[in-house]
């Protein structure tokens, strides 16, 4: 140690390091993990060593999850489950309140912990992971204590499998549970291969505590016994981590009826305006991908700035990046530790020297990395073009790109200009352009002026090939809980015959052609085929036979309809009473052609009534704002997805069209709905009633034809962002597992009763919500 | 310690509001940086200990109080001369340590010239009308060559604050200018007196108005605001003076007053000197604290430091 004497001539700040002692006594009692299953921690199996980043130390021996573990931990869970589900809530809460009692009483230990398996800065396990991951179980203790009042009628989904990644392991830990757990759910969760310890730790505190066998059971083990609990039978599935991995896990589920959610990578935009504070938009970077090493999904990786401020906002983001210290986790010292894992590290490299052969260059800290362990020099890359594959791909490291726009205008398209949509975030002092671009960027979470905040209260979760589904506050507990499915009724399926048949004459009278519905016009099917529509043996007229290419135009014609989304819930509501009016006037006409076509007259009435219903709820399906921090409101928006697939039940052919094309474009959607393919008449005709209720052209298109090939070209089809569909368990599974190449949010269900199916569950599920951060104080 | 009178002279600009007009600055921003920063750096032990005396080089100690007396002043003069108890100082290895300065009202400077005498502790003089600044100009001035002719090797001068809060930046840079001119070779600190301009753009804007008119440091506040130096705001002129130097490259120095209490608040100012400007700012004259009771909890932290049993107070001289 230098003397007082010497310190004053360099200032140093000399090292601050974390004790470990108590860690490491705790990992040397405990040697080798089991797995956590029905209460008790079971023997040791094939092992596999977790080690820390930043020196190659081997900290422990964990066991490689079989299908045997697997399936004893689900059968625990599921023993387990009926008798948490039926605890009061109140009773569940005292549970999660234990836990995070316990946790705060650990919260050092679990700190250093952390910091030891990831290689994470000892400053953030200590002020960001800990802390954040014990205000969610508090905050979830409060949502079992409130789960009758406040979500009637739902129900826990049952045994949730859960899977979880290396970059904030107790945290998302925390975000899993924790929900599950509130909800009546009981859980079986795999933590990253890479850093098991603190979920072992937890499941240490689950036992401590008492919590009920079976509750919490902890596998540990690599991507193999993930995918075993993907294949498992649980009802449930919760993923976080690479886009790659959930477009694999949407496809093992598909068909399986099991929920999904799933929080996957990003490139997120951070958009500097040139009326920003631009120090604090330095400080934003720092925070954005200078923050846990840069392995964040939602990290601020592609730096936007206006280039009216580009010379000096890089001149001084290159002056910060000088005074960041890089070296061991365990000093306080330290802002950036050591990337999680020597395979990262080389990814990282790897995407960097891409960047880079592609004509972007690299900045970078002249920092003196230790010698050994997996460290990265921070920086970030100039020059690079929407082409580059360092600003296409997810580096997950501590590296951003950096480029420029002109206008408020080209920050969007260049923001949006990227397969995910996990995070935005906005710098400006002009609250009225912020919020503007706010609204106008593809993402789940959004922060002005300032970046990676995250509450327990507030959704997070993206939209695009970032996933579906949100944790924390309410719709992150909606995730949780099952709306008890409607009762199903069998349906049988279509003829699509196209060969004509010289039956007797369908109408008498002048000749109706029923066409497609594309853009507002009616148009004939690419195929120039027609399919004859039959009752009884007769054919009572013929539809068009839609194609591939039917659905590639209406998607087209139904991007063309943005300004939809953009009206006000007032206007829509008012085109949605006009369609219920103008139904009105030729409701004889229409109960006439279903009678004629043995469906139920009644439909019609019903889908004036429906009309009404979301009419209704246009302008009323309000946002809300969160209990989150002080000075900051936290807006939590329903967005529309924008352009929707619906694919019809066969059966009411009118009704069960309306049901679900009603709600979606109340919402703002606009829609491309392939009708009942054996009674498509009964919307065909509701063409000149769209028209006439001033219905914008392209909000509903219509596609009539095989249900089933239409439904598969719009799962496949990358512009189409959410997909419902009615049908058989082969056309859902179909669906689900086509929609995996976008990850688009689906929606399956088979024929049910649709006299009743409207309510609020519809209009969640036509929208998804966008969480905005805006900060105040002067 | 005494500096030469040449070192680090800002000879000013023109005004230019062009500079400043335009500045944006996000409030919750500035205050989630100033309290990142202090959690993000930790000293312990010996750099602890070396960082607290570093705290004591650059101490203006300060009495600015209505009932000052001269036997008063030299008690704290005595204080800065020895601002650390024989047994600490030997048990950190050091021969010699003084504060950085003393400062005092106008009519006190005579009696810390004579305190201080040989000891090369400069004396600083607040001026101008000290706290509130609202005195005719002329008036002001003169205070400034009494406190110079009393033997004063620094003034603090005030500003008016209605400049500010009007926008008034003309008025406001001559002010400080003719200050600045009657200051002759001693240095001069501009007090902004930041908690009486409240906001955030108010503090970068009147900073550097004040560097631009010439002023050797930019100090935040009298002491006798509501609310005196707090670390956003330091961070904000800090910025300031940082953009002033980009622009000029003169070296401006800076000086927190107020409200500042303990060895924490010591620690906490440096690290955010030397994580936004540089190890150039831990040095005296770039960076002074303006402090009182400060020093007391120093010198119990250097004490538990050299001898590991908690201090007393009561067995440390008083300032």
């Amino acid at each position: 140690m230098p003397t007082v004497t010497e310190i004053l001539e360099t200032m140093d700040y000399g090292p601050a390091p974390e004790a470990t002692d108590e860690v490491r006594a705790w990992l040397a009692a405990r040697g080798r993990f089991g797995h956590f299953i029905n209460g008790a921690f079971t023997k040791p199996g094939d092992t596999f060593a977790t080690d820390n980043p930043a020196t190659a130390e081997i900290l422990a021996e964990v066991t490689q999850g079989t299908n045997a573990d697997i399936a004893a931990a689900v059968a625990a869970a599921r023993r387990a489950q009926p008798k948490w589900a039926a605890l009061p809530g109140h009773t569940r809460a005292e549970w999660l309140y234990a836990i995070a009692r316990h946790l705060q009483k650990r919260e050092r230990f679990l700190s250093v912990l952390e910091t030891l398996d990831t290689g994470k800065p000892i400053r953030e396990s200590r002020d960001v992971d800990l802390p954040l991951a014990i205000r969610h179980f508090y905050h979830h203790a409060g949502w079992a204590e409130l789960l009758a009042d406040e979500f009637p009628g739902q129900a826990p989904h049952g045994v949730c499998g859960q899977i979880i990644p290396w970059n904030f392991p107790l945290l998302m830990l925390a975000w899993k549970v924790a929900p599950a757990l509130a909800a009546g759910n009981t859980v079986v969760l795999k933590p990253a291969e890479y850093t098991p310890l603190t979920a072992l730790a937890f499941a240490e505190i689950c036992a401590e505590i008492g919590l009920p066998k079976g509750v919490v059971n902890i596998v540990t083990g690599d991507g193999v016994t993930g995918a075993a609990l993907v294949a498992a039978p649980v009802d449930k599935i919760a993923f976080t981590g690479s886009t790659e991995v959930g477009r694999a896990i949407r496809i093992a589920t598909a068909g399986t009826g099991k929920a999904l959610t799933l929080e996957l990578g990003g490139k997120s935009p951070f958009i500097v305006f040139a009326d920003a504070d631009l120090d604090a938009a330095v400080e934003g970077v720092v925070d954005a991908i200078w923050f846990n090493q840069g392995q964040v999904c939602c990290a601020g990786s592609r730096l936007l700035v206006a280039e009216a401020v580009a010379a000096p906002f890089t001149a001084r983001l290159t002056a910060r990046l000088a005074k960041l210290r890089v070296g061991d986790p365990l000093d306080k010292c330290t802002d950036m530790g050591a990337i999680v894992h020597p395979v990262q590290l080389a990814r990282v490299r790897d995407l960097v020297s891409r960047g880079e052969a592609a004509g972007a260059t690299l900045v970078q800290a002249e920092c003196q990395l230790p010698p050994k362990g997996s460290f990265f020099a921070p920086g970030f890359l100039t020059g690079a073009q929407p082409a580059n594959p360092a600003m296409v791909e997810e580096i997950f490291g501590p590296v951003a790109t950096l480029s420029t726009f002109r206008t408020p205008d080209e920050a969007v398209e260049l923001a949006n200009n990227t397969r995910y949509g996990l995070s935005a975030s906005i710098w400006s002092e002009n609250l009225t352009l912020a919020l503007d671009v706010a609204a106008k960027v593809r993402a789940g979470v959004v922060w002005v002026n300032q970046t990676n905040v995250f509450d327990a209260a507030a959704g997070f979760g993206g939209t695009r090939e970032s996933g579906f589904g949100r944790e924390g506050g309410r719709e992150g507990m909606a995730a949780y809980l099952r709306t008890p499915d409607a009762k199903t009724r069998p349906e049988a399926s279509a003829d699509f015959t196209a060969t004509p048949r010289p039956d007797t004459p369908a109408t008498p009278g002048i000749d109706r052609t029923a066409k497609l519905y594309i853009g507002g016009a009616q148009k004939r099917p690419d195929s120039g085929y027609s399919y004859a529509i039959t009752h009884k043996g007769a054919e009572i007229g013929l539809a068009p036979l839609g194609s591939r290419k039917d659905i590639r135009n209406a998607v087209e014609a139904a991007h063309k309809a943005s300004g939809w989304s953009k009206a006000t819930g007032h206007n829509r509501a008012q085109v949605l009473y006009y369609i219920a009016e103008n139904l009105a006037a030729r409701a004889a006409e229409f109960e006439a052609r279903l009678k004629s076509t043995g469906h139920d007259p009644k439909e019609v009435q019903s889908t004036i009534q429906r009309a009404f219903y979301y009419a209704a709820w246009a302008d009323k399906f309000d946002g809300a704002v969160k209990s989150t921090k002080t000075r900051n409101v936290t807006l939590g928006m329903h967005e529309p997805f924008g352009v929707m697939g619906v694919a019809c039940p066969d059966a009411a052919p009118l009704l069960g069209f309306a049901s679900l094309v009603l709600p979606a474009i109340a919402m703002g959607n606009r829609v491309v709905a392939i009708p009942a393919a054996s009674m498509p008449l009964a919307v065909t005709d509701l063409y000149q009633v769209f028209d006439t209720s001033d219905l914008p052209g392209g909000v509903v298109n219509i596609v009539t034809g095989p249900r089933d090939d239409l439904a598969r070209t719009l799962a496949q089809h990358d512009d189409v962002a959410a997909l419902w569909y009615c049908g058989s368990a082969q056309g859902a599974a179909m669906v689900e597992a086509e929609s995996a190449a976008n990850l688009k949010p689906t929606w399956v269900m088979e024929n049910r009763d649709w006299t009743d199916a409207q309510g609020r569950s519809f209009l969640t599920r036509a929208t998804q919500i966008k969480t905005i951060w805006v900060p105040y104080g002067e | 310690m005494s500096l030469p009178p040449t070192a680090h002279r800002n000879p000013g600009a023109p005004l230019d509001p062009a500079w400043f007009e335009q500045i944006a600055i996000n409030t919750p921003a500035a205050e989630a940086r100033a309290a990142s920063l202090t959690a993000r750096r930790s000293l312990k032990k010996a750099y602890q200990a070396a960082w607290l005396v570093n705290a004591i080089r650059c101490m203006d100690l300060t009495t600015l109080a209505g009932d000052d007396t001269e036997d008063r002043v030299a008690r704290l003069c005595a204080k800065a001369r020895r601002p650390l108890a024989d047994h600490i100082l030997a048990g950190l290895g050091l021969d010699q340590l003084t504060t950085g300065a003393v400062c005092v009202y106008p009519t006190m400077v005579g009696a810390a010239v004579r305190a201080l005498a040989g000891s090369g502790i400069p004396v600083a003089s607040v001026a101008t009308g000290f706290p509130a600044g609202l005195m005719p100009l002329d008036l002001r001035l003169a205070e400034i060559r009494y406190a110079l002719d009393q033997g004063a090797d620094e003034i603090d001068i005030v500003i008016t604050r209605a400049h500010v809060l009007q926008g008034n930046w003309a008025a406001l840079y001559d002010e400080i200018a003719a200050m600045r001119d009657a200051c002759g070779d001693a240095h001069m600190k501009a007090i902004l007196a930041t908690g009486d301009l409240k906001t955030l753009r108010n503090v970068y804007k009147a900073s550097m108005v004040a560097m631009q008119a010439g002023a050797d440091f930019i100090k935040t506040s009298t002491g006798k605001e509501g609310v005196n130096a707090t670390l956003p705001v330091s961070l904000i002129m800090v910025r300031a003076l940082r953009e002033y130097g980009a622009r000029t490259g003169v070296k401006v120095g800076f000086k927190p007053a107020g409200g500042m209490k303990t060895a924490k608040d010591a620690l906490s100012w440096q690290i955010l000197m030397n994580e936004e400007m540089g190890r150039d700012w831990l040095r005296p004259d770039l960076f002074r604290l303006g402090a009182s009771s400060m020093l007391g909890d120093i010198e119990r932290q250097l004490e538990h430091h050299v001898t590991g049993r908690y201090a007393s107070s009561s067995r440390h001289a008083l300032a």
